[in-house]
This record gives structure tokens, sequence and C-alpha cells, in this order.
């Protein structure tokens, strides 16, 4: 007969044990990473989102670089090499402070770093990874353009030989970091189809415009980039990456981190929505023993759950080497909407306290409608797994 | 220079803390065990002398197998290596017996400098520099806000009630240090990859020269006899202001020596 063991409670706040999946290195770097963005981020970032802007972004990056977290999961040229599951809990502890923040790290270590590791020569990254690793050069990723977004392969930039050079002209838009990177990993169509370009931002032709006026990613730097006439030398290009597949792998792993990074912006929602509704009296008792938000409460435990576990389920799959892009576009998909979904009820649980800054919840809810839409918008990844199960694609 | 720093895993300052109600020990699983903020300090403070001076800094620990957590996390800091003191006969050991075994195991190591927190925030005794230092005949000196090596010398400030003390004294050395000190490092993911690399012994009671029947908590010459749960806070104070608001403030924090 075996004796009933006392079952602990399930922690309020890793509902699933979540955690309790991973192994000894992964929990230090989430602690590491908590611990980092609760003491040096979380005190100012509403001030940043205010102020529209990340006012020390070179100071920034060399706090993260210090940390390691830029390309934690690359290997060699100054990188940690880490698993992706530690990857991923880098991005959902950095997002449950910030979408901004996230993206900071996502563009220089996912975009930027990765391309570089991936397509680049080694001369091209012995010159940049180890720089970047450490936070001392800053990189940005430019494919989008104004008038080519879910369809990059319409894009207008173009890149013509002359001579052994390269001359590079055209526009890219919504490009994170644009106006404190160093070097642009730029997207431009040659006669032989796209290719990738190493541009110093110093190059003269490159110009970066801050794009003002966002209501969303406030706690980001957003640029537009124009390029007019940019010369570069023929090792300029990124000798590996032939074609639309290039970036669009870029983007794949860039995904990858929104997948865990929107569970940690759901889980700081969801914690402030328990949190307030504990302590909010009306009618004489907290609203936390009202139906009403006790029925939010749920959904968003579930939510904040289950898309922790799709993160943690698609990282341990990419570690196997075998994350389809379409089981990254599973987790965009999903984990996007539950995030939108915890951030939206928990705003409501805050009345009018949730629209300031004050609280998180607003800043978190609007920041993810950014993240609903960069690196594939809902409707293609739902395009995407659509084609993927019926067989079908309806978009080409 | 070899630099040793003491380090003790102890239950989350945040969490709900217990002692177990049938040993009166502290019950360790039922909280998360965090490196004692004081040692984060230590092993700061022994980390910049290495790399000023140069030498190995390796870290110390006594605990359950559990304690190995905090010893991942001063190697990824950066120390060297680690020597882990886990023994079953070691449970329950009180001050006394605790500077006695890990003493027997500075001196199976060997020392230049040993650095350790002021106190740990889970027993509170402060007394651990102190005792070590007397047996291993070497000089102490505590609650150090600044440390310099000169040599063969040991210079620290040593924070006191009215600013800090200079003294002064020779190598070998046991040093206390208080959180003013330095700013902790976060463990880079450099660090907390190679940290699995590192070398950790363990030791037993018995690779120390130690016996067992001086150790654990049917041997220990103090004994914890009873415990109550901390009585509720009583209620503040409230002081109306009547334009004297600023200064009755600042009288109560003088009488608690805030100011």
């Amino acid at each position: 007969m075996s004796t009933a063991k006392r079952v602990p409670a399930p922690d309020r706040n890793d509902f699933m044990d979540v955690d309790g999946l991973l192994n000894d290195e992964q929990r230090q770097i989430r602690d590491t990473v908590r611990a980092f963005a609760t003491a040096e981020l979380l005190p100012h970032v509403a001030d940043w989102f205010e102020a529209g802007t990340i006012p020390d972004a070179p100071g920034l990056a060399k706090g993260m670089g210090a940390l390691g977290i830029f390309g934690m999961h690359l290997d060699g040229y100054g990188c940690a090499g880490t698993d992706n599951v530690s990857y991923g809990l880098a991005c959902r502890e950095m997002e449950a402070v910030d979408s901004g923040l996230r993206s900071f790290l996502s563009v220089q270590g996912s975009l930027a770093m990765a391309g570089i590791h991936k397509f680049g020569s080694e001369e091209q990254k012995n010159e940049w990874l180890p720089r970047m690793a450490a936070g001392d050069a800053i990189g940005c990723f430019g494919l989008t353009e104004p008038d080519s977004g879910s369809d990059p392969g319409s894009m207008r930039t173009r890149a013509r030989r002359d001579g052994a050079d390269w001359v590079l002209d055209g526009t890219k838009m919504w490009i994170t970091n644009g106006n404190v990177a160093q070097v642009a990993i730029v997207w431009a169509a040659t006669e032989e189809g796209i290719r990738g370009f190493l541009v110093p931002t110093d190059t003269p032709g490159f110009q970066a415009n801050v794009v003002h006026k966002k209501i969303s990613l406030r706690a980001s730097i957003t640029s537009e980039l124009v390029l007019d006439g940019v010369r570069l030398p023929a090792n300029a290009q990124l000798p590996l990456a032939e074609g639309l597949k290039a970036p669009l792998s870029c983007l794949n792993e860039a995904r990858y981190g929104i997948v865990w990074g929107v569970v940690g912006a759901a889980r700081a929602c969801y914690e402030a929505a328990v949190d307030y509704a504990g302590s909010r009296v009306q009618f004489d008792k907290p609203i936390a023993g009202f139906q009403l938000t006790q029925r939010k409460i749920a959904d968003m435990l579930v939510d904040v759950n289950q898309a922790g576990l799709t993160a943690w389920r698609i990282g341990t799959l990419k570690d196997a080497d075998r994350a389809h892009h379409n089981h990254v576009s599973f987790g965009k998909f999903a984990n996007v909407q539950a995030a939108q979904r915890v951030a939206r009820a928990s705003r409501s649980i805050h009345g009018a306290n949730g629209i300031t800054l004050e609280y998180p919840v607003m800043r978190h809810m609007v920041n993810l409608e950014t993240v609903a839409t960069y690196e594939g918008t809902e409707e293609i990844h739902a395009l995407s797994l659509g084609q993927a199960v019926t067989g079908v694609s309806a978009f080409r | 220079m070899n630099i040793v720093v003491c380090v003790k895993q102890v239950p989350d300052t945040a969490s709900e803390r217990n002692l177990k109600t049938d040993d009166k020990t502290l019950d360790r699983e039922a909280a998360d065990g965090l490196m004692n903020e004081l040692d984060e300090y230590a092993v700061e403070e022994a980390l910049q002398i290495k790399e000023a001076q140069g030498g190995e800094v390796t870290v110390l620990t006594m605990g359950p197998d559990k304690a190995a957590e905090t010893i991942r996390k001063a190697l990824s800091m950066g120390a060297d290596k680690a020597v882990h003191l886990v023994d079953d006969a070691l449970h329950g050991s009180d001050a006394l017996q605790t500077s006695a075994a890990l003493a027997q195991a500075l001196r199976k190591i060997g020392f230049d400098l040993v650095i350790l927190g002021s106190e740990s925030t889970d027993a509170r005794t402060g007394v651990l520099a102190a005792m070590l230092a007397e047996r291993l005949g070497v000089p102490q000196l505590s609650l150090a806000g600044k440390v310099e090596i000169d040599g063969g010398n040991v210079r620290v400030e040593r924070q006191t009630d009215y600013g800090h003390d200079k003294v002064e004294g020779s190598l070998p050395a046991v040093v206390s240090v208080v959180e003013k000190i330095n700013e902790p490092r976060y463990p880079s993911f450099k660090g907390i990859m190679a940290a699995k690399k590192k070398p950790v012994e363990k030791l037993a009671v018995g690779d120390i020269e130690l016996d067992a029947a001086a150790v654990g908590l049917g041997n220990a010459p103090t004994q914890v006899v009873e415990f109550a749960a901390a009585p509720p806070r009583a209620a503040g104070t409230i002081v109306t202001d009547e334009g004297e608001g600023g200064a009755q403030a600042a009288d109560f924090l003088a009488s608690k020596k805030f100011v």
C-alpha cells in the first residue's frame, strides 16, 4: 500500500509548473535575466515608453551584452552558445518587462547576428559578431519597405553592380534600432535575385530617420532607412544568402523569440490583475470576490499556462532540430492572440487605473498590437497553418 | 593569491520560512534556496581582487546536496572551482560546529585570504568569521567596506556606527564584508555555460579529519529549546502634523539611529 502524499497546491505564478521542465542551466539563465530586467529596466520602462524612446541605447546594449544575451544561442565569435529553450526564457523574462526591450535583443541577436552567423563570410563574422555579442556594436535588419510588408518579394530596393562595387538604392521601413545601429543588414533585389548586404551606417548615402507618433512599442527606437546611392565594396555582400528564403529564415529565428516573449507579457498582465483584484475593494469586498472577475482570471490563467507550454514544446523541438517553421507559426499565431486576450482582460480588471503607465497592463496591451503584426501578421500565420494542414495555398 | 570564499545557501527571504517541528531545524525543502545575499558581495570582492592581483578563487560551502545550486551561481559569476562539504552527519550543526568543519576544510584547501559575508540572512549569528579566524590562528578583519591587498598585508575599512576604522593585518587572514563594498555582478551566460565544466570537489566529514561525533544536531553545544511564531506587528504611531511634523519625523529617525 502506498501512503498518500500531500500534493502541494499549484504556484499561482507558474500554475502548470512549466518551469519544472527546465534544467539547472536554463533555470539559472531565467533567474539572471529576471533579476537584471527587474532591477535595471523595470524601474525605467514606463518613463521610456512615455518619452517614446530608449534614452541610452548604447548603454542598454552594453548592459545586455555583459550578460551575454545577444546571440546567446549562437556558437563561437564571442557568443555564449546556450540552447534554444534558454534563449526563449531570456525573451520571456525580458518581455515580461516590455515588448520593446525584447525587440531590442531579438533584432540584435536573432535578426542581425543570426543573419551574419548563418550567411556571412568568416571575415564578416569576425568583424561584427564579437562586438555585437558584447553590445559594443548595434545591428539592425532592413527587409520591410513602406509598400512591401507581408509580401517581401515585391521589394523595390535595388542593388546594382558598378565594377566590383555594389550600389544600393531604396527605402526600408519599421526598422528597430535603425537610428542607433552601427551596421544594417539590408536586403535588396539584384539581377540574380534577392541578396543581403552589410551596410555600415556611416556609409555615405545611408540615412536613418526616427518614426514618430507611434502609440505602441514606444520603449523602442523605430526607423526608416533611406539608401541613396550607397556604394559598398564587393565583400559587403553576405556570400551565403541567396533568395528570399535567406531573410525569411532570419525572421523565423526572431519569431521563435516572440513565441516565448509574449508569454512574459501575458504573465506580467495576469500577475498584475490578480494583485489588483485582491486589493481593490468595491461594494465592501475585493473585486477578486466577484464571479465576473474570477472568470476573467481563470481564462487568463489558462491562456498564460497554455502559451507557456506551447513555447516550451517548440523550444525543445528546436533544440532537437525538429522545429519546422510551421511549428513556429503555430506558436506565434496562438501565443500572441493569447497574450492579447490576457492583456485586455487585465486592463478591464484594472478599471480606470489600467489606462495609466502606473500599471503595466495597457503598455503591454498596446505593445502587443505591434507584436501581432511584425514578423508575420496573424493573418499570414493563419494562411501558413492553413496551407500546412490542407496542402492548399490560399495566398499564392 | 589563493582566495577562498565561504558561501551559504539560505531560504529566499521573500518566501515563508519555518522551522521544522520535529528537530527544530530550518525547513530547507519548503522554501527556494538562494545564495545568502551578503555572500554575493564576498564573491564579487574575491573576483575583483583576483582580477587585479591574479590568483584563484575557490568557493567553499557546507550544506545539503541542494546547496550545489549556490555553488553553481558562484562559479557562474567567475569563481574557478568549488569545494562542497556535504554529509548527513553535519545536519543541524550550530555555529561552533560549522566553524570547526569549515576550518578543517580550509586547512585542507589552503588559502591566503578567506572572504565571507558578514552574516547569513537565515541564522544571522554573524560569528562565523571570528570563529574561523580563531580556529585557524589568523587575523580577522571584519565588516569591511573596502579591501586592499598590499604585498603580504590586507587593509580594510571596517564599518562602524561613526564611519569606519582603517584596520591592517598580515596574510593569511579572514575578512568579512558588508553590502556597501561593491555591486555584485550578474552571472554572464558564458559564465553559466562554463560553470558546468568547473571542478566541484565533494568532501565528507571523514575527508577533513573531523570526528562525526563532534558535529551534527545531537552533539551541538547549543540547542534550539523552543521557538514561537513572531507576534503580529504592533500598530504604528500616528503623528498629526501641526507644523512640527518634519521635526517629529526627524526625531523619530534619530531615535532609531537612522540619521
